[in-house]
């Protein structure tokens, strides 16, 4: 290990300038150790780096995700709200509940919409905003009749897809400019618009790669397809090869495979013939240079702005398009270059849950300045909700409140008699030794067995009710008692002797000694422990879903033996919902639990840094 | 009522507090020091006279009357009872007294209707009978306790002796939560196994309880080829041993670093990131699994012409190495912290590295603990719930490709036990013997985990 050993100095060193080293051979060792130190070193700042990358990840992740849920749009409509239509005889509540409040949405919405029409479009007006629109309105009536009825305005929220379109997360854009004169050709149904300039050319060329682009993925699925059909054949081969040789069981479950494999090579031949036919379609569509295209939902939609109108484009080539007006154009005269515009959403309609329709719907309401962006009260004041636009996590925070009082109040008062007891009374004896091993495995089982143990004997033995705080709160504080103890013990024994004996030398007894002088003494200690403690309880989900706490619960919890969730179990249950508002929504809850624990985390800090005294 | 009463005994409790010392000052009269106890004692001695056995009364009787009174409405309705089913017995007992004092009932009858009169009645009676009997222990509780307040009386011993019974009965609850666990594990765990035997459960292949049964809701046999938990036990360890490639390495390495060759800065910056890592709860790195590191894994692992299960074991292996991470760095860190400094300062100055130091010298020493660290943090990760759960499958593959699914001992007791269930079915009582394995299995760990260090570690100074 040591070259200063192996070479003296004094044998006659060979030149100058080579210090301790003699030989090449030594040199080389000393460079490899010191490559290896440096190995080493860069392994150890590597490993910190890893976990700090995956901390940030982890919560760039969120807080991205989190950020949009924290605001929400609001679209104003008009409403009739005055005593005539609501309460001609001015009876009061009885009748004000029965009115019909999805009627006044719904024709507020319409007054805005004259050109609306046909049914199918109604109803997707009416799906822009929220569904729980109606109930909020009934609900302010209600509430606050005197200063509600007589409005002829107010704010609803949009519905969970409206929103995110309002805060970018439908689809990408694109703008085109246009120079040449366009013409429609009527001013509703199906019309035409002719320019005078190629401003359609680009379009058409972003259509044509698009479809290029799918016929590469249906191609690269038909490879897939084709190696699937390539292994059916080889496995088949080969069970007709071992069949003669298997026993009569085997050679039936072999002949069942083979049946299984056939079938499904018959499928894929089928599915094979299909793709092929559509690659050579969509080949055909995307090489034909020029050619007119028609716009399927499957490829980027293209929406005309001209005269006060919108036609949303059903075909096109380099100078027109033909399509459908959507929103009826003033007048059919010829708008210049510039004044009339196109619009490309780049994600084709039916790979998003907005159509075309609401989408320039939702711009109209935009652009009358109806659409307003507010701090998201409703996130944090309902409760559970279907409609991702309504959900909330104030139920989940009331249940985890009412949790973390029972849990402290039974974790606490016996976590701390506990560490009393064992730390300053319990006599070296076998039920104490016992007693020890116990809270050191405690400290160390799955929570999810305390869940098992709250199911088996608080709900199945004792009958106390399924979802209740009051059980999940019981449960808790027996995973969180070990931490209470470990760590009431230690703040214990960190008081010095010399405290214990001066109490006893005054004439104190020993549990006068321990209540009236130890026991302040350790409190910093004690209460950090908890807080801690607390903070993991907090977090914890797997024993309360053993208990029911996963229930779907729309009501705001009022005492702790109803039913409701808990902050990390409503986490996990959003965590499961497809709709991309609620991932969000998830993130958001996810931030407000985060919020909590690290308010908890830095208060025992704080008391650590305070309180405690070092003797 | 409960709570009523039990707030008044607690009012008798401070009223007695206050009496019981007045009481004392005076008989001792103008001396107080002739009392042997303080007067708070003697409060305290005549708050547990007057109030205790009222209170264990209350209790006592809070708890056993729910059975008793059944037992009397079912008296009164045998001969209807005859004809009904276990369960329908139940849910009749359950809507007469959910009729009696509100709850939801299914549906009512007038068979309902007058159990639901008896049962109000016998209530009352029984409340009534409760709260009279309790009345005469506190008075004469409270009557023996103040006349026997002198001066002589050692009440102090006696308070003293009451609230070390309470100390011993809180340090117990531990053993009793340990002897819960136990024996409610067990005993579903032997229903279960009257259902399936032992060995179906313990060796068999095949798991998918779901399918245990031919009609929903009939009592069939279970059938016991189904519940093989062979292929749960692999997929644990296979996502534990995922995991542990992670953290293993980065933990070990991450607390070599910061206690050998971070400076105070550095270590003032990553110990926070380590704690914070640690303090996230698990149910967050689970939707980080589930929505970003597994759809990452899967696009990647297409991009390079694999077939990728969304709940590929990678993805939710991966994620717990992070969560242990922590776990393994600040264990490990104890342990490497705690061998002595004589022992690298007698290494460097024999002219080797820093490295080697660590390598030869530190590690060697802190071996037992670093193998402790390694073991506990095995048993954390098999005993981890939410991030399996949230981000592994729920079909039980026999598979050592990490990029298919496997499933989990924790995530089958979380399906088979969310959601309704019909609490005597083989398929909930299979958690509780699933429950009993985990437990089995990460108690050894830990036992082992404990032995190692006790055996091997040398004392350096």
């Amino acid at each position: 290990m040591t070259d200063v050993a192996a070479s003296p100095p004094a044998a006659g060193a060979p030149s100058q300038g080579q210090g301790l080293h003699t030989s090449d051979a030594a040199r080389k060792r000393l460079k490899a150790r010191y490559a290896s130190e440096a190995r080493f070193k860069f392994f150890g700042i590597a490993a910190v780096l890893t976990a700090a990358f995956f901390l940030v990840l982890l919560l760039s992740t969120i807080v991205g995700q989190a950020i949009p849920a924290f605001n929400q749009h609001y679209v104003t409509i008009p409403v009739d709200l005055s005593q005539e239509s609501l309460d001609p005889n001015n009876e009061g509540e009885a009748v004000l509940r029965r009115v019909d409040y999805d009627a006044v949405v719904r024709n507020g919405l319409r007054s805005l919409f004259p050109y609306v029409e046909s049914r199918g479009d109604r109803r997707t007006l009416g799906g822009l905003v929220s569904s729980g629109s109606a109930v909020r309105i009934r609900q302010e009536v209600l509430d606050d009749p005197d200063a509600t009825i007589g409005q002829t305005s107010f704010a609803v929220p949009l519905d969970d897809v409206a929103d995110l379109y309002f805060k970018g997360q439908v689809s990408e854009e694109r703008f085109v400019e246009t120079t040449g004169e366009a013409s429609p050709t009527g001013t509703e149904g199906t019309i035409q618009i002719l320019s005078t300039a190629n401003d359609f050319r680009d379009l058409l060329a972003d259509v044509k790669d698009f479809l290029g682009e799918q016929a590469d993925e249906v191609e690269r699925e038909l490879a897939s397809r084709e190696r699937s059909l390539e292994r059916a054949e080889i496995d088949i081969v080969s069970y007709r090869d071992r069949m003669p040789e298997e026993g009569s069981d085997r050679r039936e479950f072999f002949e069942d495979q083979v049946q299984i494999l056939e079938r499904g090579i018959n499928g894929l031949n089928a599915n094979i013939r299909d793709l092929t036919a559509e690659l050579a379609d969509l080949r055909a569509r995307s090489t034909a240079a020029g050619a007119d295209e028609v716009l399927t939902t499957e490829l980027p939609s293209i929406l005309v702005e001209i005269n006060g109108g919108v036609v949303k484009a059903s075909s096109i080539n380099a100078t027109a398009v033909e399509g459908e007006v959507i929103v009826p154009l003033t007048t059919t005269a010829a708008a210049s270059g510039g004044d009339w515009s196109i619009r490309e959403v780049v994600l084709p309609e039916r790979n998003r849950k907005l159509d075309d329709r609401s989408l320039i719907y939702l711009d109209q309401l935009a652009a009358d300045e109806r659409v307003e962006r507010q701090f998201n009260m409703i996130f944090f004041s309902s409760g559970a909700s279907r409609e991702a636009e309504l959900a909330g996590i104030w139920g989940a925070v009331v249940g985890s409140f009412f949790t973390m009082v029972v849990t402290l109040s039974l974790a606490f008062p016996l976590g701390v008699a506990a560490a009393i007891y064992l730390e300053e009374f319990a006599p070296k004896n076998r039920l104490t030794q016992l007693i020890e091993v116990n809270i050191n495995n405690l400290a160390a089982v799955p929570s999810i067995v305390f869940g098992l143990l709250g199911l088996a004997v608080f709900l199945n033995t004792f009958g106390l009710p399924r979802s209740a705080p009051l059980v999940g709160g019981m449960v808790l504080a027996l995973m969180t008692l070990p931490t209470i103890i470990i760590a009431s013990r230690a703040a214990l024994r960190a008081v010095p002797p010399s405290i214990r004996e001066g109490a006893l030398g005054v004439g104190a007894s020993k549990l006068q000694t321990v209540l009236h002088h130890v026991l302040p003494l350790a409190m910093p200690g004690i209460l950090t422990g908890t807080i801690i403690g607390m903070a993991q309880a907090l977090g914890e989900t797997a024993p309360l879903l053993m208990i029911g706490m996963v229930a779907f619960i729309v009501d705001i919890p009022a005492t702790p033996v109803d039913p409701s969730t808990v902050l990390p179990v409503q986490i996990f249950m959003w965590a499961d919902f497809p709709e991309v508002l609620f991932r969000q929504k998830t993130s958001a809850a996810i931030l407000v639990l985060l919020a909590f624990l690290v308010t908890m985390n830095a208060l025992a800090v704080i008391l650590r840094k305070r309180f405690e005294r070092r003797w | 009522m409960f709570w009523l009463l039990f707030l008044a005994l607690l009012l008798v409790f401070a009223a007695s507090l206050y009496i019981g010392a007045q009481r004392s000052r005076q008989v001792a009269g103008p001396n107080t020091h002739v009392l042997h106890s303080r007067p708070s004692y003697h409060g305290g001695y005549l708050a547990i006279m007057a109030t205790v056995p009222a209170l264990g009364l209350l209790i006592i009787w809070s708890i056993a009357q729910g059975p008793i009174i059944d037992g009397m409405v079912v008296g009164q309705f045998s001969d209807e009872f005859e004809a009904l089913s276990l369960p329908a017995r139940e849910a009749f007992l359950r809507d007469a007294r959910a009729i009696a004092f509100g709850g939801i009932v299914s549906f009512t009858d007038e068979l309902k209707e007058a159990a639901a009169q008896i049962y109000q009645n016998l209530y009352r009676i029984s409340t009534i009978a409760m709260t009279v009997l309790m009345a005469l222990f506190v008075v004469v509780g409270f009557r023996r306790g103040y006349s026997s307040i002198e001066p002589k009386r050692r009440t102090r011993h006696f308070v003293e002796r009451a609230v070390m019974i309470v100390l011993i009965a809180c340090s117990v609850v531990a053993i009793f939560t340990t002897v819960g666990i136990v024996l409610s594990l067990i005993f579903e765990s032997i229903r279960f196994f009257t259902m399936i035997p032992i060995h179906n459960f313990l060796f068999g292949l095949h798991w998918s309880p779901q399918s245990a049964f031919a009609g929903a809701g009939e009592v069939v046999d279970a059938n016991p080829e189904v519940f093989g938990a062979i292929p749960l036990i692999a997929g644990t360890l296979f996502i534990t041993f995922i995991a542990m490639l992670v953290a293993g390495p980065v933990g070990l390495f991450a607390a070599i670093y910061l206690s050998d060759y971070a400076s105070n800065t550095v270590r003032a910056v990553a110990k926070p990131v380590l704690e914070v890592l640690a303090g996230v709860p698990t149910v967050v790195y689970g939707f980080f699994a589930a929505l970003t590191v597994a759809p990452f894994i899967r696009n990647s692992g297409e991009g390079l012409g694999l077939d990728v299960s969304s709940e590929s074991a990678l993805a939710a292996g991966l994620v717990m190495g992070i969560m242990i991470i922590p776990f393994v760095s600040s264990l490990s860190d104890d342990v490497i912290s705690a061998v002595p400094q004589s022992l690298r300062d007698g290494s460097l100055a024999l002219g080797s590295t820093k490295s080697e130091t660590i390598r030869r010298v530190v590690l060697p020493a802190a071996l037992p603990g670093i193998v402790s660290a390694m073991i506990l943090a095995i048993s954390r990760a098999i005993g981890e719930t939410m991030i399996v759960v949230m981000a592994a499958g729920l079909a039980a593959n026999l598979t050592i490709n990490p990029l298919e699914a496997v499933t989990t001992v924790t995530v089958q007791i979380v399906t088979l036990l969310v959601g309704d269930q019909e609490f005597d079915s083989a398929k909930t009582l299979a958690a509780f013997a699933l429950g009993l394995l985990l437990f089995c299995v990460t108690l050894t760990l830990n036992f082992i985990a404990l032995r190692v260090v006790q055996k091997y570690r040398e004392q350096y100074d």
